[in-house]
């Protein structure tokens, strides 16, 4: 059992190691021109990071390569990218992703 | 406030723009418009153009009426504010709020999830509430409760938080040349509330805008994301002896399926669809050959210094950058 100055420690450390690399290169770079190949790269990256953060999501399953028919998160991103490309609406898409793993698990009993 | 929004857009060139790329929502242009490359461009356009400064392209619900009438009158807003005062401060405020809608739906289950395995681990309601409202980072504090919980050493639970977390590095390099104009508080308070989600909104609605209404939305997107990620772990911490499953309703769905809504927006190019799915194999790999938490991070440098060092994007991204209406250059990062 940790004690209350323990508690606080470990959320003051969690909370600047959080911080610094969240402010740091906003403070850094936001006042003087960007490099023009760094800005090519930084464009780059906001698709790739969400592309980073989701792929895991929808293909590892307890930490194995899981691309199967019962992969009831992968199925749900067919609608879900449907949804998205059609509406444009981020609200709806996620509301018809939830749905569509709710209706997976109710009605085909999908893990 | 039909008629105000008029008015603005008759005084002002920079109104009439506004309504007449509003005129069209982005949504409409999508179905049935042929290919995906030309709906993409067509869905891209009002944005674009847009150094709209309340552009919700993205945002969601009400973009099409609502994403007309405040964007008018705040990018006229000199002419507006006689006879409306602070009206395009609290549409700002307004809108703000309605785009952080799809993340407060994903945020309350997480922070649900986060409440109860926090109180599970030994860890008292407070020091939930103290992380969630401090901290504010969803799977870096998930993966510190499993940490504490299993009896790590505090050392090791903020050295891994450190890992988890250091991907915003590159989100924050990301948006830092839209916020030029804001000064350091403002940079510094927009950092504190920057996550995945709020990140991923803002880098589809900002443009490098500086006027007090767009900073309105951008503050009011942030504070509601958070109000909602402590709410839910309040949800959580006062609910733990329930352990509610949230299986059923799909809300264990609802983070993935907004980085679907997300990333679909930031594939306008080849270049960027190529770069998303490298990211998303190398992350797979990484995550697979144990890598452990760095396979974000490490999946985002390698296919953004592929994707950029390729000369295939290039000439697009020329184009796009002189197309860029208020002509910072290399200054926009996208």
């Amino acid at each position: 059992m940790l004690t209350d100055e323990q508690i606080i420690l470990c959320i003051a450390g969690m909370a600047t190691v959080t911080y610094l690399p969240r402010v740091l290169p906003m403070a850094l770079l936001a006042s003087r021109p960007l490099n023009p190949a760094l800005a090519r790269w930084l464009g780059f990256v906001p698709a790739s990071v969400l592309a980073a953060l989701l792929a895991p999501d929808l293909l590892l399953r307890d930490g194995a390569l899981h691309v199967a028919a019962d992969n009831l998160y992968l199925l749900a991103a067919v609608p879900t990218l449907l949804v998205m490309r059609f509406t444009g609406s981020s609200f709806r898409t996620v509301a018809a992703g939830m749905a569509t793993v709710a209706a997976g698990r109710l009605v085909f009993g999908l893990p | 406030m039909e008629d105000d929004g008029r008015m603005c857009d008759g005084a002002l060139p920079y109104g009439e723009r506004q309504g007449a790329s509003g005129a069209k929502t982005p949504g409409e242009g999508v179905p049935g418009d042929g290919t995906a490359g030309r709906s993409w461009a067509g869905h891209e356009g009002p944005v674009r153009q847009g150094s709209a400064p309340l552009s919700s392209a993205h945002a969601g619900p009400g973009r099409g009426v609502s994403g007309h009438g405040p964007t008018g009158c705040g990018g006229a807003r000199d002419v507006c504010r006689g006879r409306s005062g602070d009206a395009p401060l609290m549409q700002g405020i307004g809108e703000g709020v309605r785009r952080a809608f799809p993340i407060v739906l994903g945020y309350v289950p997480v922070g649900f999830a986060f409440g109860v395995l926090a109180l599970k681990s030994g860890i008292p309601a407070w020091g939930a509430l103290a992380m969630s409202l401090f901290v504010f980072a969803g799977s870096g504090q998930l993966i510190a409760v499993g940490l504490i919980g299993g009896g790590a050493p505090l050392a090791s639970v903020v050295l891994t938080t450190f890992v988890v977390n250091l991907r915003h590095l590159l989100m924050s390099a990301a948006l830092a040349p839209r916020l030029r104009d804001w000064g350091l508080l403002r940079q510094a308070l927009f950092s504190a509330e920057m996550t995945d989600e709020t990140f991923a909104v803002h880098v589809s609605t900002l443009r490098g805008e500086a006027d007090d209404p767009s900073r309105a939305a951008v503050f009011a997107c942030n504070v509601t994301a958070h109000a909602a990620w402590v709410g839910g772990s309040a949800l959580g911490v006062f609910c733990s002896t329930l352990v509610a499953d949230v299986r059923p309703l799909g809300l264990d769905y609802a983070l993935a399926a907004m980085f679907i809504a997300l990333l679909l927006p930031q594939c306008r190019s080849r270049a960027h669809l190529f770069a998303a799915l490298v990211a998303g194999a190398c992350s797979v790999g990484f995550a697979l050959s144990g890598a452990g938490r760095w396979n974000v991070m490490l999946a985002t440098v390698c296919a953004a210094t592929l994707v950029s060092l390729l000369p295939v994007g290039k000439t697009s991204t020329t184009r796009e950058e002189m197309g860029t209406p208020g002509g910072e250059g290399g200054a926009h990062a996208d």
